[in-house]
């Protein structure tokens, strides 16, 4: 017998020959936060949420995108950056983008750990708990564009706002690569005590448009 | 309760002679030594109160907690009576996304798996996210025998490691340290560290950085556990805070995930339960840091070789036990971890195996064999604070007083005639399963502390069958209060 067989006729000799039957999945859970996505409430929640992870959150309505975009890259880098330091996910929209900054391309993942900073869209985000979903699509960038940079920026429209994870989860398509981002990235692992900034990025910080 | 046989005839337990489900001593001789480290307790103590407290209050902001740990109870126990089928679909799911499948009867056979996928891709270095699974199978000694060379990329990890040490927590593996004793491991084991290295946590975060930058940018090959394991679209997640599990899952060539069977959840719908249930047990956060969720391969976004290993291992053996089938649906939040008062006092080490604690007491007998590990079924004072923490609602302290019936039972047969023991579990049994009889039991084992005040043993003229038990024991006289009642009031705030 194969390794698969054995393993699945040990389940099956386990289980018993009546198998009980399947129990009932009560979901009286709540489904939804009960406000729409973009509530201002939302909003509200989600800054303080992730301002609670120790990152930054700059608000601007939507003809000022690229200029908050900006703004957020000196509190992140300093003013002293250069457009190189920069690289944004290639389906970012273009006003959102700083002037000369790169479009990541298919350059091998590794060399986006030279760069200072990355920006990217996200595709939900989850106010209850300051969560940010990034899912591969183009104007959220590969994987390695959010991870190797020190510094991330990331633009989230207030449509993209939800208020639970059940709604948050709904909107996601879990056959693509997703990262779900809540803060920087930080450890517990010394007496239990967060520290904000490992691997990941150590400075994150949020453009959340209109409201 | 039903009785029925510890891991039916016919289903293998986890092997003898590989991975770390065993100790080289009995609970209560591992536990001697670690009461006496009192450093050890005080690190201990520090962490564990500190978690309590984060964990309650982010709980105790969800109105519809229960319904939620209802929910993930319900959602585990539907899993398991389908074991086979959600397996299945999960195997075609991932097959069909590019990902290949492996299956592991036990530990000897997921680490050679795992060695020979490692060594086809002709790199001799292997990054690894922490993983219980991993750690189970002993999957680091196997790599390191076969000449590879293995690193751990998760801060407790790696001090674990370079402190040639091992893991004292699910959750917090070096748990046991406190950050003076980690700064003087890394000013010794570091290559190249700044020798002014202090003691602060962010200092030290820092030199596991950039210790560990190098690794992350030339891994070709990296090995992760998973969190669960969706069948219905083939996805795979791993929680994480570091940010050294999407270093691992995004930048090497191959990925190698080893996950337990048991790991498998019939629907993507069924995570809005579970990433609610964890972060908030686990590390007491609303969400973790970081949540990676993969299905097979993506072409231009990260490796382009997937290969799942779904390991048996012993669970098969747990599954035929109608009652500890239950510690199964287990998600290592290590919440009851932190709970416990046995666990604050003894250390994760006492546990001789990855799984300490309450769960651990549970789950390491019926993965091993109760023969194996007969000393922890015995781990606990059954006070029922894993049980009110757990946030799937595992009721261990049942599952406890049926290993221990079990275990006795077991003896017993070896003996040919019931023991005192037996007698005496078989009614703790029936206790436990009726509130008022337990509530009763309970009072009258506080009158029998008043009757021994100040008497070093009990007496041994108690009545058969019990006198039996004491004759051969030395049964110490029970303190004047229960544990639970002293751990109430250490612990009321
Ligand atoms: S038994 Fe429950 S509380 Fe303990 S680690 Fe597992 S899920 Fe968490």
């Amino acid at each position: 017998m194969s390794a698969r067989e054995e393993v699945l006729a040990r389940v099956r000799q386990a289980l018993g020959e009546t198998r009980t039957p399947v129990p009932e999945v009560v979901r009286d859970y709540r489904l939804t936060d009960g406000r729409p996505a973009g509530d201002e409430e939302l909003l509200t929640l989600l800054v303080d949420r992730v301002e609670d992870y120790r990152a930054t959150v700059l608000r601007c309505g939507p003809a000022e995108v690229g200029a908050t975009v900006r703004a957020a890259l000196d509190q992140g880098l300093g003013t002293g950056w250069a457009a190189g330091d920069v690289v944004v996910a290639p389906g970012l929209a273009a006003d959102w983008r700083p002037a000369g900054c790169d479009v990541d391309d298919d350059r091998p993942a590794v060399q986006l750990a030279e760069r200072a900073a990355s920006v990217t869209a996200v595709a939900v985000a989850i106010a209850e708990t300051g969560t940010l979903v990034l899912d591969g699509s183009p104007a959220c960038g590969r994987r390695a564009l959010s991870l190797l940079p020190d510094c991330l920026v990331c633009v989230v429209t207030a449509d993209q706002v939800v208020g639970s994870v059940p709604e948050g989860l709904a909107r996601l398509d879990p056959l693509r690569p997703l990262t779900m981002v809540s803060g920087p990235s930080a450890t517990s692992d010394i007496e239990l005590q967060r520290v904000e900034g490992v691997h990941g990025p150590r400075t994150l910080l949020v453009v959340l448009v209109g409201g | 309760m039903t009785a029925v046989d510890l891991g039916m005839p016919g289903l293998p337990h986890a092997p003898r002679g590989v991975g770390h489900l065993r100790g080289a001593e009995s609970f209560p001789d591992a536990a001697r030594g670690a009461l006496r480290n009192g450093q050890l307790r005080a690190n201990l103590g520090h962490a564990t109160s500190t978690i309590r407290g984060k964990r309650a209050n982010v709980v105790g902001e969800l109105p519809d907690w229960e319904q939620l740990r209802a929910a993930g109870k319900a959602l585990k126990t539907a899993t398991m009576a389908r074991l086979d089928e959600h397996l299945e679909e999960l195997e075609r799911q991932v097959t069909a996304r590019g990902g290949v499948v492996h299956w592991a009867r036990d530990a000897n056979e997921a680490n050679e798996i795992v060695t020979r996928l490692v060594q086809a891709t002709g790199t001799s270095e292997v990054v690894k996210v922490k993983s219980m699974a991993t750690q189970e199978i002993g999957l680091n000694e196997a790599l390191e025998a076969a000449g590879l060379d293995v690193f751990e990329t998760d801060l407790a990890e790696l001090i674990v490691q370079l402190g040639e040490d091992s893991p004292s927590h699910i959750l917090v593996p070096a748990i046991h340290k406190n950050r003076a004793e980690i700064r003087e491991i890394f000013a010794r084991t570091i290559p190249g560290v700044d020798p002014g290295l202090t003691d602060d946590p962010r200092q030290l975060a820092m030199a596991a950085r950039a210790h560990l930058r190098e690794r992350f940018l030339r891994a070709r090959v990296a090995v992760s556990g998973a969190n669960f394991g969706v069948a219905e679209t083939g996805t795979l997640t791993v929680v994480e805070s570091e940010g050294n599990g999407r270093m691992c899952l995004t930048l090497p060539e191959t990925l190698i995930t080893v996950m337990g069977i048991e790991k498998v959840v019939p629907t993507w719908r069924d995570l809005e339960v579970f990433l609610q249930l964890l972060p908030r047990s686990s590390t007491g956060e609303r969400m973790n840091p970081y949540t990676s969720a993969w299905a097979g391969v993506t072409p231009g976004d990260g490796p382009q070789e997937f290969h799942l290993v779904l390991l048996d291992n012993g669970r098969t053996a747990v599954l035929a036990d109608e009652v500890g089938r239950e510690a199964l649906h287990c998600i290592r939040c290590s919440a009851c971890l932190n709970v416990c008062p046995v666990y604050e006092r003894a250390g994760g080490h006492s546990y001789g195996s990855v799984y300490p604690g309450p769960i651990g007491a549970v789950l390491s007998p019926m993965l091993t064999g109760v023969e194996d590990n007969a000393s922890l079924p015995y781990a606990s004072s059954l006070c029922g604070a894993c049980y009110d923490v757990c946030p799937v609602a595992i009721d261990i302290p049942s599952i406890l007083v049926h290993l221990r019936g079990e275990h006795v039972e077991a003896v017993a047969r070896d003996r040919d005639r019931p023991t005192a023991e037996a007698v005496a579990f078989r009614g703790l049994a029936k206790a436990m399963s009726h509130p008022r009889l337990w509530h009763l039991a309970q009072r009258a084992a506080r009158l029998g502390r008043l009757v021994s005040r100040g008497r070093p043993t009990l007496p041994n003229a108690l009545p058969p069958p019990i006198s039996g038990w004491t004759r051969s024991r030395d049964l110490p006289t029970p303190p004047t209060k229960t544990f639970v009642q002293q751990w109430t009031e250490e612990h009321r705030s």
